[in-house]
């Protein structure tokens, strides 16, 4: 078992785990911030996104203990007390369906962002989302979405 | 601004989703629940001869290791399908039995044969792979057409040479007398790919046993919570349906995976009741390919017959369908009575002739995926038409147009009966917004680049809104296909809309309360919609085959127009008016010429209260309708898909998608036109990425997304969606369907088009790089040749 401390979401959070635990799985079991989503084992689906340190991280390649001392933020914490304009943005594009991948879309997005800035083209968008599968949207709409919400960041 | 039918209403359900706040069933976690690891056949036939399990159940947090023979000691019954089909001999179908968890034979790697109960997903897992399953391996077939053989090895003794059943439709003698006597008949072996329908959450289901109340709850990912319910009870036996109750909560995609009543969701159930845990397993991504019911895996051999004025005189189908190691849930009606049924197309055909035989492979049982039997028709008529404008050399459009059907109702030789439709608008619309006759200036460009490239069409049609019970009863159906609703009226004019349809990404809680808002003029916020759970709603068959708009809607209109008599009759007493004179709009209850007016909720508190009510009217404002539909529905329209080839890799490029449909009736263009991209998703990573490939041995090769191309944003377009409508006249808001149009129309719009780029007509789906290059080299040497 390994003793694991860590912010998330702006608030400590610590706990025991063994030590093959997924920072995914201390995510969901631990914290019971079930927002962040398992939908592969291989790390190619990206609905498990959340940023550490600032980065987007897919929680499912990271041990909990690799996130000891780290910033973390989830979808729940994405926001204030008004929606993140990519969240709002998602919306009013039709970006979701089912809302599976969501969080993850959203979570790369606002990193995409950080990372290319808020003038984003399509290709770079379709390009950038190599590690985030939707199965319902066909993304015309995540792409729509990102395009939006990023002018608005 | 309204929110009323046809309103691009955003979505309710949102907030939820976009802020992580949705609740899936992975996400429900009861208290001290356990977790189920499944012990899975790693051969793709096998004699069990032994399960020791005694290594696995001493380990850590090991509660219980449960095998096939306790499973069927406790008289948990076979998982059957629900659908009898005839042999055109007569005969019933041969189905095999298929237990929830292996006894005697394993027939596809990943057939269960035990399951283990722990404190722990890992320590369940650990376990599992403890346990000791003794295999005698057999050989094995993996496809439908080498399983027929007399030397292949047979997977269940209900089933001699592997077939299932053995059946017809339409007249044989006529069919194959016009194609003999035809001018030029276009003949062709058509295989459409098997595919796996990945949605994105996994199955999950979390089983609980209260045993104080002998009453059981099962949170599931399913389509169709009421039908799990009661197959669950009625068939297998694992619970009686009033001490069940089912819910599944957001589910995140379906496609028709989540339909079936699979093997873990009966085990953790009865394995609930063993070990008086709660018991939750959640499929990983390996197991989802494993284990959902896979789509399509048809192979057809087909002749359409034209006559001097290049219309089809007649159409014959010889298919082989490959249905996996077990019959599931609807598999036996996806080749038949989904298929073959549509196989006049958009197409005035007189004969038309189709046989089909159903065969058992070792490979992962396939059932309906979005579209289930309609893309593969699709497919072959949309291949074969395009394929004989080209041999004979005519405008594909053109060569369309002149078979359309122009006149409705129209009975086709097979079964259905379209009832409204307007193909060549669908046809000119989509031809403009693709820019048709622009396309060999396009192509001459492209050249100049060093790309080649192609446009191909596909003039699709569907029967969706399944369907009318009597019919689909006559046709070996062994439930009804209609839907329930209730409205219920709250005292302060709210309402609640309780629908046996499920949503899982497509949007009911927006749209149905757009129906609502549309009838009372409410604004949409007012009004919820509930579903899922069996234990609020009364029952439903779910949501699928795009029934829940033309189906599941027209049963809330029904309650509806219940409500709005009742609440007429209560406002007319309170205006002391005549009840035929009473309007209900914006809210609020008129009398029509006069400035009388009472607001909605004043009308539906009165209808509480009961103060003042006509006499001999019961109190309250609470409406339930069960519709069943009068026809299948007949979504339609045309797709064109244009693409540049790269001839040094012979890699696509879909550089323009236009999408033409015909709906009907439009409740919210934003969410319509959403189902019509996804679909198009799907089918062209149907028709370009994706494919389940099994080696000899039945070894499932794409068995996660690091082998199973999965369509990602880079590898699609933008989609150009328009609509061209007819109204349905058999439903009473003229609604078609919408939610699998783009799977069906697009796969033979993408080949044609990339078939018309290379000049080589011979390519399968799906078209990846290594194929569409081999077949461009095919047609070079060809033409160095000549």
């Amino acid at each position: 078992m390994t003793s694991v401390s860590m912010t998330v979401n702006g608030k400590s959070a610590s706990g025991e785990v063994e030590d093959r635990t997924l920072l995914v799985q201390f995510i969901r079991e631990n914290l019971r911030l079930t927002g962040t989503h398992v939908g592969c084992d291989t790390s190619q689906c990206g609905a498990c996104v959340v940023h550490v340190d600032g980065k987007a991280v897919k929680a499912c390649t990271m041990l909990a203990a690799q996130a000891d001392g780290s910033e973390v933020t989830t979808i729940e914490g994405l926001a204030g007390d008004d929606l993140h304009p990519m969240q709002l943005a998602f919306k009013e594009n039709h970006g979701l369906q089912c809302g599976f991948c969501t969080p993850g879309m959203i979570m790369a997005a606002t990193d995409m962002v950080n990372r290319l800035g808020t003038d984003l083209d399509e290709n770079t968008i379709r390009s950038e989302l190599e590690g985030n599968i939707c199965r319902c949207t066909g993304y015309h709409n995540i792409v729509k979405a990102i395009k939006d919400g990023a002018s608005k960041m | 601004m309204s929110e009323g039918i046809g309103a691009r209403v955003l979505r309710k359900e949102d907030k939820r989703f976009i802020t992580g706040n949705g609740k899936y069933t992975d996400d429900v976690r009861n208290e001290g629940q356990c977790y189920a690891a499944f012990v899975r056949s790693p051969h793709a036939h096998a004699k069990v001869n032994g399960i020791n399990k005694s290594a696995a159940e001493s380990m850590e947090g090991v509660e219980a290791v449960l095998d096939g023979h306790q499973l069927t000691g406790d008289g948990i019954g076979n998982i059957i399908c629900g659908w009898a089909i005839t042999s055109k001999d007569g005969s019933p179908m041969n189905m095999g039995a298929w237990s929830a968890l292996a006894t005697e034979y394993v027939r596809y790697v990943g057939d269960a044969v035990a399951v283990v109960i722990a404190d722990s997903p890992a320590n369940a897992r650990t376990a599992a792979e403890a346990v000791d399953v003794d295999y005698e391996i057999l050989p094995a077939v993996t496809a439908a057409d080498i399983a027929m053989n007399s030397d292949s090895p047979q997977i269940h003794p209900e089933a001699p040479g592997n077939l299932i059943y053995d059946w017809e439709i339409g007249e044989k003698e006529a069919t194959e007398t016009a194609i003999a006597g035809a001018a030029y008949v276009c003949e062709m072996d058509v295989t459409n790919n098997r595919v796996a329908p990945n949605p994105m959450e996994p199955r999950s289901a979390v089983a609980s046993y209260d045993a104080s109340e002998d009453h059981y709850t099962l949170y599931t990912t399913s389509q169709n919570p009421h039908v799990a319910r009661l197959v669950l009870s009625a068939f297998y036996q694992v619970a009686p349906e009033h001490k069940l109750r089912v819910i599944a909560p957001d589910v995140g995609g379906g496609f028709g995976a989540k339909i079936y009543i699979y093997p873990e969701e009966i085990v953790c159930l009865w394995a609930s009741m063993k070990t008086k845990c709660s018991v939750k397993w959640t499929a990983d991504r390996t197991e989802a390919f494993l284990t959902d019911a896979h789509g399509r895996d048809h192979i057809s051999t087909a002749k359409m017959g034209f006559d001097a004025n290049n219309k089809i005189v007649g159409f014959q189908i010889d298919t082989i369908a490959n249905f996996g190691a077990y019959m599931s849930l609807f598999s036996s009606a996806v080749p038949t009575y989904l298929y073959a049924t549509l196989l006049s197309g958009q197409y005035d055909i007189t004969n038309i002739h189709c046989n089909v035989r159903a065969v058992y492979t070792n490979t992962t049982p396939v059932d309906a995926y979005r579209g289930a039997g309609r893309p593969e028709a699709c497919y072959l008529i949309e291949r074969m038409i395009e394929t004989a404008a080209r041999e004979l050399g005519v405008d594909p459009g053109e060569l369309r147009r002149n078979n359309f059907i122009q006149e409705f109702p129209h009975q086709t030789p097979v079964i259905m009966a379209y009832d409204a439709g307007d193909f060549a608008a669908n046809l000119d619309a989509a031809l403009a917004a693709a820019d048709y006759a622009g396309f060999e200036a396009r192509r001459s460009e492209a050249a100049s680049r060093g790309k080649l490239r192609g446009i191909g069409l596909s003039s699709y049609i569907e029967a969706c809104g399944i369907a009318p019970s009597a019919a689909v009863g006559s046709l070996g159906a062994g439930v009804g296909l209609w839907e329930s609703a209730e409205v219920r009226v709250n005292p302060v004019g709210t309402i609640e809309v309780l629908t046996g349809s499920h949503a899982h990404g497509q949007g009911h809680e927006t749209t149905f309360a757009q129906v609502v808002s549309d009838r009372f003029g409410l604004p949409t916020e007012n009004i919820q919609i509930v579903h899922g759970d069996t234990d609020k709603v009364q029952f439903g068959m779910g949501t699928y085959g795009s029934r829940s708009g033309a189906v599941g809607m027209s049963a809330i209109v029904k309650a509806l127009d219940k409500v709005e008599a009742k609440a007429k009759k209560i406002a007319a007493h309170m205006l002391e008016a005549d009840e035929g004179d009473i309007v209900i709009e914006n809210g609020e209850v008129k009398v029509a010429g006069t400035d009388k007016t009472l607001g909605w909720h004043e009308v539906c508190l009165g209808a509480y209260t009961a103060h003042n009510l006509p006499e001999g009217l019961e109190p309250g404002l609470k409406e339930g309708a069960f519709y069943d539909p009068a026809n299948f529905t007949f979504p339609a329209g045309t797709y064109i898909c244009e693409v540049e080839v790269d001839p040094d890799t012979g890699t696509t490029e879909i550089v323009q998608f236009v999408a033409s449909d015909d709906f009907g009736t439009i409740i919210n263009p934003m969410i319509v036109e959403g189902q019509v991209h996804g679909g198009i998703a799907q089918g062209v990573g149907q028709a370009l990425l994706e494919q389940a490939v099994y080696d000899d041995n039945g070894q499932l090769l794409t068995g996660s997304y690091m082998d199973y191309a999965m369509p990602r944003a880079d590898d699609l377009p933008s989609y150009k969606v328009s609509h061209e409508s007819t109204i349905c006249p058999n439903n009473p808001l003229g609604i078609k369907g919408c939610g699998e149009a783009g799977a069906i129309g697009s796969p033979p719009a993408v080949i044609n088009a990339i078939t018309n780029a290379i000049g080589n007509n011979d390519l399968s789906m799906p078209a990846t790089p290594a194929k569409v290059w081999a077949a461009i080299q095919a047609t070079s040497l060809k033409e160095a040749a000549e």
